[in-house]
């Protein structure tokens, strides 16, 4: 009698594995369009930047079709024209840190500012959510150019801010804002806000606020709720958001471009640098793939600490 | 000053919207004393405003007006977290990113308890709801009525005052259901927390309850032990809403100081023991429960005269359905001892025999 038991239910599991075994090769199928696609636009282009990253760099632009280590020496050493000297490339260093510095910048305070608005517009009653969610994707309508010029025309020195506070007699000299560190700060935030309230929101909406109240209930302080209850349960969309900014942040070329006036490079324009007046595309390749490690790189360990956070609540 | 008042409802009224025109009058001056260790149940149909008076005293909502007192003190205007009350709330709301312990230990980590003093309440806990073995499982990963036990231990660990509970056994099944019932009479016991609970469960509310309020628009109708509800209701709804009740309107024929005399819609004229605050003439509306009345033989005085329509076996007892002229009919019930029932065919014509003391007499 048990033996039959367990033989029946063995026959079951591997009726229900085959089951599932046929759902994945159905899904498969659907998504071969789209992985053929994604494989000729993505691998393709990635597998050029390969190749030319180890050519010589040509006269005019372009390759030279000979074997070369030197673009990737170049990515983070300077040799002297003169006395072939080797020495570090500190201008690369001081970009990518620049680079690497204000991405993560812009992701804290796209945070900072995008976690109580995605409360604030799931707290709302259901109709008027999508109003406000609206008003979040608004600036998604106008180029991304225009928007940047618009922010320049607010804080350049004869700008909407300066003119007001001078007005207002605040100040009496215009604030030195634009083609700062601050300003690309400022436009890449506003840029990729969105890309950060939207996942927060998401899992916010999902949130059960049932539990927060039960989280009051137990004698935790509005910090604690927050700290103890809210924040773990919508990390999903804060990891999401989180990578949704800090990606587009790191290779971000108009926004420091407009804003940092030129003298504040980020890797997105160095690498345009190579490729236009610098005429050296083998360096601009091997910056390209250097981002791409560095995007990897910092992936890989976010992920990994939110995972290991994650499961850390259970044991 | 035998009984210490636990917690102390004052001519509390709640509206919600008010101002916006739209105006819901959850509470309608409502005024409650609830005894330390009591098992208290507040009973009632869905929005008639129990679970709206627990909000209140958990400090989820805020009264309109009146207020509330939690051991002598006015506790209105504090959040729920500087409350010492706790919830079991219906959905148990138990937190899914931590485990059977960490849920458990909650409130008491919000305290600042030390370390230990956390783990052995928590301890102490778990083996009081009987749950050691799954102390370190995810909240997904247990099933409807062990949830039910952790949303107990984890409200029941810091020692509140009063536990809150709101409908927390309507999401499981009856057999679970009866030994919850059971369980949670037995806490209540052990631990010495007065308990309120919210349900519309009449059956719940008089098995467990040591008092119950029953609740309808807003208001508390009756307060009292669970057979004073059960046998002397003082008001219709409360008469329709526990147990079932056969409802006769009779005329005030006379009254004196002890007695009532009124005819019944047959015509027979009966006594009994007058209730006062009654009008001298006029129609009143009796209340039968259908097992204290009796299909009569030979010999019994019959009360009212009908014909029988329907003859419904129900296991423990036969319920007869006599048509005496009124809208519905009159339903008797009589208990099937020693497995036999009395049979007779539909359409006799039968005596329905009341015991006077029994009849309630309702207030409109």
């Amino acid at each position: 009698m048990s033996t039959e038991h367990i033989s029946n239910n063995e026959s079951f599991e591997s009726l229900e594995v085959q089951a599932y075994q046929r759902e994945v090769r159905r899904n498969l199928l659907l998504s071969t369009p789209a992985l053929i696609v994604l494989f000729c636009a993505a691998s393709g282009p990635l597998l050029i930047m390969l190749v030319f990253s180890f050519l010589t760099a040509g006269d005019y632009g372009g390759v030279k079709w000979q074997f070369s280590t030197e673009a990737w020496f170049q990515v983070a050493f300077y040799r002297d024209i003169f006395d072939e000297t080797v020495s570090i490339a500190n201008a690369h260093v001081s970009i990518f840190w620049r680079s690497i510095k204000l991405s993560f910048l812009t992701t804290l305070v796209a945070f900072v500012l995008g976690f109580p608005t995605a409360y604030f517009i799931a707290t709302r009653p259901p109709e008027t959510r999508s109003l406000w969610l609206f008003l979040v994707t608004i600036p998604f309508w106008t180029n991304l150019l225009i928007r940047t010029f618009a922010i320049l025309e607010i804080i350049r020195n004869q700008g909407l801010v300066n003119t007001v506070l001078i007005t207002l007699g605040v100040i009496d000299q215009p604030l030195d804002m634009l083609y700062t560190d601050i300003a690309i700060l400022l436009g890449m935030t506003y840029v990729y806000i969105p890309l950060m309230i939207l996942p927060i929101y998401a899992s916010m909406e999902r949130l059960d606020f049932r539990l927060v109240e039960a989280a009051y209930d137990l004698y935790a302080t509005r910090w604690q709720v927050l700290a103890r209850v809210i924040l773990p349960l919508v990390k999903p969309g804060v990891v999401a958001g989180s990578i949704l900014v800090f990606i587009p942040s790191l290779g971000a070329y108009v926004t420091p471009r407009i804003l940092g006036g030129g003298k504040h490079l980020m890797i997105g324009n160095l690498i345009e640098l190579q490729f236009g007046q610098g005429r050296n595309w083998p360096l601009g390749a091997a910056l390209s793939l250097t981002l791409l490690v560095i995007v990897m790189g910092a992936l890989m360990v976010y992920v990994r600490s939110a995972q290991k956070e994650g499961s850390g609540h259970g044991h | 000053m035998s009984i210490t008042v636990a917690v102390d409802v004052r001519s509390v009224s709640k509206i919600f919207g008010a101002g916006t025109g739209q105006e819901v009058t959850a509470l309608d001056d409502v005024s409650v004393s609830i005894a330390q260790n009591e098992f208290f149940t507040l009973l009632g149909p869905s929005g008639c405003g129990k679970t709206t008076l627990l909000r209140l005293i958990a400090g989820f909502e805020h009264a309109t007006h009146g207020s509330i007192l939690l051991e002598g003190a006015e506790i209105s205007a504090l959040p729920p977290f500087q409350r010492p009350v706790n919830t079991v709330f219906q959905n148990y709301a138990l937190f899914p990113h931590m485990s059977v312990s960490q849920n458990i230990g909650f409130g008491l980590e919000m305290q600042g308890r030390t370390k230990d003093e956390v783990a052995d309440t928590v301890g102490a806990m778990l083996s009081l709801v009987k749950m050691e073995n799954l102390k370190d499982r995810q909240i997904d990963q247990i099933s409807g009525g062990q949830q039910q036990r952790v949303a107990l231990a984890r409200a029941l660990a810091p020692r509140p005052k009063v536990l809150l509970l709101d409908e927390p056994l309507s999401a499981l099944d009856l057999k679970l259901r009866k030994e919850m019932q059971v369980e949670l009479k037995r806490l209540q016991h052990e631990t010495g927390i007065t308990f309120i609970f919210v349900t519309h469960d009449q059956e719940e509310a008089l098995t467990m309850s040591d008092r119950v309020a029953v609740m309808n628009e807003g208001r508390i109708l009756q307060v009292g032990a669970p057979h004073e509800i059960y046998n002397r209701p003082n008001d219709r709804f409360v008469a329709d809403f526990i147990g079932d009740t056969n409802f006769i309107s009779a005329e005030i024929i006379e009254r004196d100081e002890n007695e009532i005399r009124m005819r019944l819609p047959s015509g027979i004229e009966i006594m009994i023991p007058a209730p006062p605050d009654l009008p001298q003439s006029g129609e009143i509306t009796l209340a039968i429960r259908p097992e204290q009345a009796r299909i009569a033989s030979d010999g019994d005085a019959v009360s009212i005269q009908g014909s029988l329509t329907d003859e419904i076996y129900i296991g423990t007892d036969t319920q007869y359905y006599i048509d005496i002229g009124t809208t519905s009919p009159f339903v008797v019930r009589v208990q099937n001892a020693n497995g036999e029932t009395q049979r007779i065919p539909p359409g006799t014509s039968v005596g329905i025999s009341v015991d006077a003391k029994t009849i309630q007499i309702l207030r409109d």
